[in-house]
């Protein structure tokens, strides 16, 4: 009898703590929410200005991230194809998904230190962070909603009217809380603590073979995945024949000029290890046909970038040494940082 | 530059408040000689395509009123004009006291104003002039049927809108008052501008509706836009 009281009193108290635990686990600061700009990194592009971070804003534009409510049907948020696991790319997937099981036409970037970019999407039509969430809520094919029927659904939620006044101090939802509130969530996601960052902060070594690789890599590759972004924020032709189902001209839908057909922005490789399958229509499967491509000039279509034939023939030694470095640039703690975790979920 | 912007500030900080008045700027929607009625009316463009018009609104900024002593006052304030909402055809501005000469403004929306993230007021994207996919505000939008039109219902669309060259389509205005206008004495007085729809489809390009019937991005935007630089004219001061 006795041992089972024991028994019950930690069992109440190991839930007690776990639950304490959980919260805790939840719990934004105004330290999570500073902006550290990582040693070696640019001045960002988005400085937060008009939009100063705060725990409160920062929650609600996680909680919006993570609600369908901002799809038509409610059926997809943001990180439906924003997976966390997959450094918020969408794992396995080639294109979008949207709703009513409807595919979009390019992959799934990605998302991290976007607060260094100054224009969004494969073809950079966005041009800031801010507004970046009204295309795949207006878009058709992914969330088909529009913005002033997100802020009527939001309206109607209690929730949200709580969340709101907390986060700017009254219960009125515009677009422009909504957006903030967003941009203060996604442009706090950032990567700087990979196998790579830690190597060149002298916190880690490298193998030969990633030593071999960076090397490599900094000789064919650097000169548009520039360091420490692995972009240069450009856009270019990867001399990928194009895809005729797809009739995707990239940037020249943006600018009107032809000599921007088949360019495409230039991605960061940061958390590339996650981030399968490749390329802006997700053609290929790993990273392995990923090199071979950029390592088979003869392939290369009309127009590719000058860039792409001074990388040249790769031998096999090269192309195992370039993947070896490329996976140094995994970022687990910031895959697995609690303040990016589903909030759903607790 | 740091002397013409002191300038509009002491033109608007000191002689507003001993005397100056209210002007209230109203935009009457027009195509051709007749009024607007939405859907109901049909009129005819140059080529003899009759047409209805479903929609029309615009935005206006960088308003500017020049007094006949040279000195400025600028207003910084964008407005949505917009055919379905009487209240956001009138704009109320204070002046400070003067003879003006004319009034200068853009139809559309500045550059910095088209990068600057998420916005409130005629700038909100819930207003429906905001292009998501290639980020820049709608400045015009015209809409409406004709029997020309090959697009499914016979409708056209015409969504202007681009800040960078080569499609640019900010357009500058610049209407003289045929008498200088005098404030002062806090006294109201009403500006008439006529907007004429149909100047959207007349010079220097008319629009044959059967050919093109729906612009939607850069493509033709500068024809149209060419097209809607002269279609405001000054009604009457009263």
């Amino acid at each position: 009898m006795h041992k089972k009281t024991i028994v019950i009193l930690a069992l109440v108290s190991f839930t007690l703590l776990g639950f304490t635990g959980v919260n805790k686990y939840f719990i934004i600061t105004s330290e999570d929410v500073a902006l550290k700009i990582p040693k070696g990194f640019p001045k960002p592009h988005y400085k937060f200005k008009n939009n100063k971070p705060s725990p409160e804003i920062f929650v609600l534009g996680r909680k919006l991230f993570y609600d369908p409510i901002l799809s038509k049907d409610s059926t997809i948020s943001c990180a439906s194809c924003h997976q966390r696991i997959a450094a918020f790319g969408h794992i396995d997937h080639a294109l979008s998904h949207g709703i009513n099981g409807l595919i979009g036409k390019r992959n799934v970037p990605a998302l991290q230190n976007l607060i260094w970019k100054d224009a969004f999407m494969w073809d950079g039509g966005v041009n800031h962070l801010e507004v970046q969430p009204l295309s795949p809520i207006t878009n058709p094919i992914e969330m088909n909603e529009s913005i002033a029927h997100v802020i009527e659904k939001l309206k109607h939620n209690q929730l949200y009217a709580e969340e709101f006044s907390k986060a700017f101090g009254d219960t009125a939802i515009t677009s422009e809380r909504i957006l903030k509130s967003l941009a203060q969530f996604t442009g706090l996601m950032i990567s700087a603590n990979s196998r790579y960052d830690k190597f060149m902060r002298g916190e880690d070594t490298f193998s030969i073979a990633e030593q071999n690789g960076l090397e490599i890599f900094r000789e064919k590759c650097a000169s548009c995945h520039e360091e420490p972004l692995f972009t240069d924020n450009s856009y270019r032709n990867n001399g990928l024949k194009p895809d005729s189902s797809l009739m995707d001209k990239g940037r020249s839908a943006i600018t009107g000029d032809q000599f921007d057909e088949y360019k495409f922005l230039v991605p960061s490789l940061r958390n590339i290890e996650m981030t399968y399958p490749y390329m802006h229509d997700g053609r290929f499967r790993k990273l392995k046909n990923v090199i071979d491509h950029y390592a088979s000039p003869q392939n290369f279509t009309p127009g590719a970038a000058k860039e792409m034939y001074e990388i040249g023939n790769l031998t096999e030694q090269d192309k195992k040494n370039l993947l070896a470095f490329l996976l140094t640039l995994t970022d687990k703690s910031f895959i697995y940082d609690r303040r990016f975790v589903d909030p759903f979920v607790q | 530059m740091i002397f013409s912007m002191a300038t509009l500030w002491v033109a608007t900080s000191f002689t507003t408040r001993p005397s100056g008045g209210k002007l209230t700027i109203i935009f009457d929607h027009y195509v051709g000689d007749k009024v607007l009625q939405l859907d109901t009316v049909t009129y005819n463009n140059v080529l003899g395509q009759p047409f209805t018009v479903t929609k029309f609104k615009y935005y206006i900024g960088n308003v500017h009123l020049r007094k006949t002593n040279g000195t400025e006052v600028a207003f910084s304030d964008y407005y949505l004009i917009d055919e379905e909402e009487d209240q956001s055809k009138k704009i109320n501005l204070v002046l400070p006291a003067g003879e003006y000469a004319d009034i200068d403004f853009i139809i559309g929306v500045d550059s910095l104003h088209n990068c600057s993230g998420a916005q409130s007021g005629a700038l909100d994207p819930v207003n429906a002039m905001f292009w998501t996919w290639n980020t820049g505000y709608i400045f015009l939008k015209l809409e409406g049927k004709s029997p020309a039109s090959k697009s499914s219902g016979n409708v056209f669309e015409y969504h202007i809108g681009g800040y960078k060259q080569p499609a640019n389509c900010i357009r500058h205005v610049s209407l003289t008052f045929a008498q200088p206008v005098s404030m002062e004495n806090s006294g109201n007085r009403e500006l008439h501008i006529k907007a004429d729809a149909a100047e959207i489809l007349k010079t220097p390009t008319a629009i044959d509706i059967s050919v093109l019937s729906s612009v939607t991005d850069f493509h033709n935007a500068t024809t149209i836009a060419d097209n809607y630089m002269d279609m405001f004219s000054v009604l009457s001061v009263n």
